[in-house]
């Protein structure tokens, strides 16, 4: 049932993008970019990350693509004539998108069964893993004890409490950035 | 028969004056630092270099002197090796820096100190005016200091080290009044014409080094008589001629002998010391030195001989037809050392070093003499403001009445290089002559040596004959105005001449043959040395010849130099001299001869042009300014720029699509080795 | 149950990240541009969270910075082409090239 769930939303999900790639119109562009958004939340949220599923929707969604089509009518940008960057370029694109989608597949060995068959042979492995990812409590397990926002809270606020900062004086220098670029006069 | 070994070189460090060896190369180096700085002042004293340059080498020549009355004190079969450091460690190869004493460098020792000690107090007089002054007496210390390397130095690099030392101080002599073009060319010519014959020596070096594995003295002669199969090989042969080769770049025989004569150029007293007495015997003295190498390859000897013979002869014809003075002694040099070489050719090293010594006096005194006359000619023009040549022999005439003494001195000498007994030259000469007739039985080309060597003689008598009449007898063409002004040089000068003249006269006296009943003195003292080479089979069987013979060898040298004598002065002052304005032209032989077989312009025509034009159109536009300048260095340069540089600036068009590209190509690739 | 989601999502980022890559290659208009990048951005969030699912929760914070810094880039990116707009009253890239050496 999850599965024909995902398979759906992920269907939409691709051709959103797809179109979004395809369109002539900008606005055109935002709009299926916006469907491939929100289903990417329903998947997040298939996938137990219920709380990204949100913070997606709110933020991307809600605050970024939003910030795209303000830029977009306020600069009153529609339709190019030519919409692609010529013949090279469309070459390069399907090419390189070839190779890309290739090549990206092998990230499809890491299942889950080839996964746990490596780390059985390996204990090294299973250490580093744990050096890698310091608040490595599975998801449910996490989810159980402390709640949906708890489980991702608990380990922000105490391993990844510097990255969090700094995240939020980067946030304050892109606020002060764009208003210095966008300003007409200082 | 002696057996043809060497005795091991002396184990025992002697103590005395053999030990202060390296004092005689020190001093005179000193001295040629201390007037260096001095000649690089404005202002000098000349007091100062008039002392300091001649009294080291009159302190060399009283270390000279003492080591030399020790080593004959300690009878030494084998020769005393002075080692003080190791100079090249190459692996196996080991070259010391040592000194060789022994009975023939003792001899040479003494000759380059003492003679050279009179040529600098000769200098004080003759340099007196001059502006260069103290550099001339660093100069020519510096000269003494190789020359002692030369002949003290115990293996062939150290020898060599001197050779090419006195090849530079040559150099810097001749062209001493470089701001004269010609000066400076002769100067450069001495130095190009030695270095055709430095090439010799090195490779000659190179081989022997190959095929024996050592290169000092000791070794050498050891490896080499250890070897007897080697005697008449094509190898020895080989390093034989090469070693011929740098004698005859350096004692000026042919084929290079062209650079003595222009030498001239140069002060009188560097003639006297560098190109009469020490530097251009080196020659003698290294052949001398490996009269084993040469004993073992008749060949090689013999061609030794021809070449000697032939410059003998060659330089004497050109000696008839010159004007200047110096440039008759020069030719004459030039002829005395192929004398030298007929000697050590034949296998008479003894008699060779012989004439090398009383060569030394009597061609000193006649070129310091020379000096003497050119000093007083150049003073005399001088103070009438005449043009005229102070060296040319038919501005002079009859100058015995102002200058008896040098005069009187001249005389002798000539009578020595003439072959008169009972000078020095006869039984240096004689000797020559008769060994190589001696080895005419052997070898029967050696006739031909005797015969080239005798007319040789006749023709060198004849033209110092012509020198003496043309500047001391006759009538004086000097001019009426410059007559007033002619005098004796100053006592300075003529005290070194009548030193000089004194051993002209007895310096036979260090080895009378025995038919006078003399002990043969100087065979017997280098025993040691040319022994090995003595037993050798091809100079074994030398001997003087005895009885009849003998005293009809010595009876034709006399009447041939007492008959040339006569003849140069009559035909000489049979007419009046022109002066060199009022000269006809040349004709016939004597024009052949005046301009010197035109031997200078076939060198410039077929060796020296085709040289320069090789280099200058090939090796130096093609190869140096095309190949090397054009593309190895410009070539990669313009590549990088017009190349690759136009295809770098056409990735930068500022398209941000292009960026793009290149960007998602590089995520591909990390991503690709990140993946596996 | 979820962990089976997890190849088919990493096949989903997969595709996704493609397609956005082409889209970058291929647009010429600066905005359109941008939108590309962000989804690349989010198939890359779609990567995490699904490996979240054997890692643990640091995928989600992961997939929290990643947003975060995304929303900073859209803001300042933004305020880029505006600038650029105004120079040049339009949002081609090929009339971009001041970078032209």
């Amino acid at each position: 049932m999850t599965e024909a769930v995902f398979y759906i939303f992920a269907a939409v999900a691709v051709l959103g993008a797809a179109m979004c790639v395809l369109q002539r119109s900008a606005v055109s562009s935002l709009v299926w970019l916006l469907t491939t958004m929100f289903a990417l939340a329903a998947i997040f949220v298939l996938l137990q990350a219920e709380l990204l599923g949100v913070l997606q929707v709110l933020v991307y969604v809600g605050a970024i693509l939003v910030l795209f089509l303000f830029v977009v009518m306020l600069l009153n940008v529609d339709a190019l004539r030519q919409y692609s960057r010529g013949a090279v370029s469309t070459a390069a694109a399907v090419a390189i998108g070839g190779l890309l989608l290739v090549e990206l597949f092998a990230i499809w060995r890491y299942t889950p069964a080839r996964l746990a068959a490596e780390l059985a042979q390996s204990p090294q492995m299973a250490s580093d893993l744990a050096l890698a990812f310091p608040a490595a409590s599975t998801n449910a397990e996490a989810i159980a004890t402390r709640g949906i926002v708890g489980a991702v809270a608990a380990p922000m606020f105490q391993t990844y409490l510097v990255p969090f900062e700094i995240t939020s004086i980067l946030l304050l220098v892109a606020l002060v950035g764009a208003v210095v670029l966008a300003k007409k006069r200082l | 028969m002696p057996t043809a070994t060497l005795a091991q070189e002396a184990v025992v460090m002697p103590t005395g004056a053999i030990s202060l060896l390296w004092l005689t190369v020190l001093l005179p180096f000193a001295g040629f630092l201390f007037n260096g700085i001095l000649s690089l002042r404005r202002s000098t004293s000349k007091a100062a270099v008039s002392v300091v340059g001649p009294a080291v080498l009159i302190a060399a020549f009283a270390v000279a002197v003492a080591a030399f009355f020790q080593l004959q004190g300690l009878h030494p079969e084998a020769p005393i090796v002075l080692r003080y450091w190791t100079w090249m460690p190459v692996g196996d190869f080991q070259i010391e820096m040592a000194l060789q004493y022994d009975q023939l460098s003792a001899i040479m020792l003494l000759v380059v100190t003492g003679v050279g000690s009179l040529i600098h107090l000769f200098s004080i007089g003759y340099m007196k005016a001059d502006e260069g002054y103290a550099r001339f007496f660093a100069y020519l210390n510096l000269f003494v200091a190789f020359m002692l390397v030369l002949v003290l130095g115990a293996s062939y690099p150290v020898l060599f080290i001197g050779w090419e030392g006195v090849g530079l101080c040559s150099y810097l002599l001749i062209g001493f009044w470089f701001t004269v073009k010609p000066n400076a060319d002769a100067g450069f010519k001495a130095f190009l014409a030695n270095r055709i014959g430095d090439f010799g020596f090195l490779v000659a070096m190179f081989t022997l080094y190959h095929v024996a594995g050592a290169l000092d003295f000791v070794t050498v002669n050891q490896w080499l008589l250890a070897n007897p199969q080697l005697v008449d090989t094509g190898i020895v042969t080989t390093i034989a001629l090469f070693f011929f080769l740098g004698c005859t770049g350096k004692s000026a025989q042919i084929p290079l002998y062209t650079w003595l004569p222009d030498a001239m150029a140069g002060p009188t007293p560097v003639s006297a010391l560098i190109h009469a007495a020490t530097m251009v015997t080196a020659g003698v003295y290294l052949v001398a030195r490996s009269n084993v190498l040469f004993a073992m390859s008749e060949a090689a000897s013999i061609v030794v001989a021809g070449v000697g013979a032939l410059t003998a002869l060659f330089a004497a014809t050109i000696g008839l037809r010159q004007y200047d003075i110096k440039k008759v002694l020069a030719y004459s040099t030039v002829s005395q050392l192929g004398y030298m070489f007929i000697a050590v050719g034949t296998g008479a090293y003894v008699a060779g070093i012989f004439h090398l010594v009383t060569h030394a006096f009597f061609k000193a005194l006649l070129f310091l003499g020379s000096g003497s006359v050119i000093h007083v000619m150049h003073e005399a023009l001088h103070a009438t403001h005449s043009h005229a040549d102070a060296q040319d022999m038919r501005n002079m005439g009859g100058l015995r009445r102002w200058m008896p003494t040098t005069f009187w001195l001249m005389l002798l000498a000539t009578l020595a290089i003439a072959g008169i007994p009972p000078f020095s030259g006869f039984f240096s000469k004689d000797e020559i002559l008769a060994f190589a007739f001696a080895r005419g039985e052997a070898s029967p080309v050696f006739y031909v040596f005797y015969g080239m060597g005798l007319l040789a003689a006749l023709l060198t008598a004849i033209y110092m004959a012509r020198l003496m009449a043309m500047t001391f007898f006759g009538e004086n063409r000097t001019g009426a105005a410059e007559q007033q002004h002619l005098h004796e040089a100053p006592a300075i000068m003529t005290w070194p001449l009548i030193v000089l003249g004194v051993l002209s006269v007895i310096g036979g006296a260090i080895n009378l043959p025995h038919f006078v009943g003399g002990n043969e003195w100087l065979h017997h003292w280098l025993e040691p040395v040319t022994g090995a080479g003595h037993a050798l089979p091809w100079v074994a069987g030398l001997h003087l010849p005895e009885g009849a013979t003998e005293y009809a060898l010595i009876g034709i040298a006399v009447l041939v130099g007492v008959f040339g004598l006569w003849f140069g002065m009559r035909s000489t002052l049979a007419r009046a001299i022109p002066t060199p304005d009022a000269a006809p032209p040349e004709r016939g032989f004597a024009r052949v001869l005046a301009n010197k077989y035109w031997v200078d312009e076939i060198y410039d025509r077929f060796i020296v042009r085709p040289v320069v034009g090789l280099s200058r159109g090939f090796l130096w536009k093609f190869m140096d300014k095309g190949l090397i300048d054009g593309a190895a260095v410009n070539g990669p340069a313009w590549i990088s720029r017009h190349v690759l540089g136009k295809a770098g600036s056409l990735l930068q068009n500022g398209q941000v699509g292009l960026y793009l590209i290149f960007f998602m190509l590089g995520a591909l690739w990390i991503l690709r080795v990140a993946l596996g | 149950m979820a962990p089976d989601l997890l190849g088919p999502a990493l096949a989903l980022s997969a595709v996704l990240f493609s397609i956005g890559a082409a889209g970058v290659l291929l647009r010429r208009s600066a905005i359109v541009l941008f939108m590309c990048i962000e989804i690349m951005l989010n198939a890359v969030n779609l990567a995490f969270i699904a490996l979240a699912l054997l890692h643990g929760v640091a995928g989600h914070i992961m997939v929290f910075f990643v947003m975060t810094v995304a929303a900073a880039e859209a803001a300042v990116g933004l305020a880029i082409i505006l600038v650029v707009f105004r120079h040049k009253q339009s949002v081609d890239l090929q009339h971009v090239n001041l970078l032209r050496g």
